[in-house]
């Protein structure tokens, strides 16, 4: 049983060609690397907003912005 | 790889572009550094971490269709004329991973592609990715402080894996149209990689809109300083250096240039035409230190701009520092960048514009200039070893300066930051502005730092350390 696409390096190396695991799976990887990426600024998106959003609840009235002012500067 | 000359010259070329990425690695740790040290302290995680997830946002983008785009779009004019078959650029390919070269595992590509690729395709696509990177980075700079870091990533993704790499096919690739037709020369990037992330920035900055406290009621610009002088000087320094890695990149290490009979082994630029490591050496130096020493007395000897100004003798004589005299080089390295200097006051005077870190400026102003002077000093030229091509003029370079700072950057630029803005989600809400991006990370250390306080001042008291 092999994953990969030739079993040892004694033959002639010119035969071989790719040499990563699962050699025809190509497309799937790469739609699950698409997937991945889109999925990543959704979320990093919806990350960001609820981060946006705590922090106008915070600093939101007049009492959290003096103290972030004080504390920060302008 | 079957005779020892060309196995060694495709090993070389392969760790040629390896060490050139990591050089230019130090392009993005520089402009991370110079970011962090322009921005408020108030900002300053945030700004780092904005300009850091470039390295996996545009990697990813550019390996799932930037590195494609390169190879299938070089015939237009335009989009026009066809794409070109690039089967090992294909984010599918057998040929995106590690291969030995030997038999094709598909019949997408054939043996003469995977003998011609499998070693270079990973450093090429590398070498590329980096550029992609620099010319996000560039835009980053110039919004720092009220862009939602999540738009930013998107048009950091727009910018580097598919605006420049497409301009990149159209004028930097030896087949490229605006090559062929138009006889554009820009060996170094100037227009294909400063002045397109320029325009972007500038596009997105018109609608982004300046920090709060950037103008006063009158209309007049007031200095923002930087926290921290020091750091965005070192952050410079840092870009200086991997700049050389930046050069070396666009060149072809050996390759045979002799047309007809017999061979001669030369490096050549990306057009495949003849040039030297000692060629761009000098005129690297000497374009650098021709800006150093114009900004430096024009701004009166102020740091920040004479950094800059020595990045901008470079960007503005790298379309043609192939090819120009090392004189030539320090005195047009020395007069656009004061050019620009005077231009990013006048714009942000005029229009209004918040340029943080002067990058429309040093990149965008620098490299459209310094692609139309390219097409003056070196008209008549010839652009490509092929004969049939354009040469270069400088018409033919001005129209390829407008596409690249315009059409290609600021337009785009200026379309995606109104969608951006349209969704409501280009800006950053205007209390995080004024208290800080980093304040709700701040507040709650400051609340850790005070709880493990207290249990160490208590575990003390039950030790009968203090009373």
């Amino acid at each position: 049983m092999t994953t990969g696409n030739f079993e040892n390096w004694a033959g002639k190396i010119l035969d071989i060609g790719p040499i990563y695991p699962f050699v025809g799976w190509e497309f799937i990887l790469f739609i699950l690397a698409l997937v991945f990426w889109l999925g990543w600024h959704a979320m990093q998106f919806r990350v960001e907003s609820q981060e946006f959003h705590e922090g106008v609840e915070k600093i939101g009235n007049p009492d959290g912005m003096r103290k972030a002012l004080d504390r920060n500067g302008d | 790889m079957d005779t020892e000359f060309g196995a060694i010259n495709v090993l070389f070329t392969e760790f040629y572009y390896w060490v050139t990425v990591v050089i230019m690695f130090l392009i993005h740790v520089g402009f991370c550094v110079y970011e962090v040290g322009a921005s408020r302290r108030k900002h300053h995680m945030h700004t780092l971490m904005k300009n850091t997830m470039v390295i996996p946002v545009v990697t990813v983008t550019f390996y799932l269709f930037g590195w494609w785009i390169y190879s299938a779009f070089p015939n237009g004019p335009g989009f026009t004329g066809g794409m070109v078959a690039a089967p090992f650029a294909e984010p599918w390919s057998e040929l995106m991973g590690p291969h030995m070269g030997g038999a094709p595992a598909t019949d997408a590509v054939t043996a003469a592609d995977t003998a011609l690729w499998a070693r270079l395709n990973g450093v090429f696509w590398a070498a590329f990715l980096l550029f992609s990177w620099t010319t996000a980075s560039i835009v980053s700079g110039a919004c720092i402080e009220r862009i939602r870091s999540g738009a930013f990533w998107v048009l950091a993704a727009l910018i580097g894996s598919v605006l420049w790499i497409l301009d990149a096919s159209w004028g930097w690739h030896p087949q490229g149209w605006m090559v062929r037709l138009l006889g554009y020369h820009d060996a170094y990037a100037s227009g294909v990689v400063h002045a397109i992330a320029g325009g972007f920035a500038l596009g997105i900055l018109l609608v982004l809109g300046p920090r709060i406290g950037k103008f006063r009621a009158d209309g007049t610009p007031r200095n923002i300083n930087p926290h921290n002088p020091w750091l965005v000087t070192v952050g410079l320094f840092l870009i200086y250096t991997g700049f050389w890695g930046f050069y070396a990149a666009c060149n072809i290490p050996i390759f045979d240039v002799q047309s007809g009979d017999g061979v001669f082994y030369s490096a050549t630029n990306i057009y495949l035409g003849p040039t030297s490591l000692s060629a761009i050496t000098f005129n690297f130096i000497m374009a650098l230190a021709g800006g150093m020493m114009s900004t430096y007395v024009v701004s009166k000897g102020n740091p920040f701009w004479t950094y800059s100004g020595g990045l901008a003798g470079i960007i503005a004589t790298s379309a043609g520092n192939d090819l120009y005299h090392p004189v030539q080089a320090l005195l047009l390295g020395a007069v656009i960048p004061v050019i620009v200097y005077k231009l990013h006051y006048w714009v942000e005077r005029r229009f209004k514009i918040d340029d943080a870190v002067g990058a429309v400026a040093v990149h965008g102003y620098a490299g459209f200039l310094g692609v139309v002077a390219a097409g003056i000093l070196l008209w008549g030229y010839p652009s490509s070893p092929d004969s049939s091509f354009a040469v270069v003029t400088p018409w033919g370079n001005f129209i390829g300066a407008v596409i690249m700072f315009w059409v290609l950057g600021f337009i785009p630029g200026w379309i995606s930051a109104k969608v951006l803005q349209a969704f409501g989600v280009l800006r950053i809400p205007r209390e995080v502005e004024i208290a800080g991006l980093d304040i709700v990370t701040d507040l709650d250390s400051e609340q850790e730092s005070k709880e493990v306080s207290a249990s160490v001042r208590q575990a003390a008291k039950s030790a009968g350390l203090v009373g």
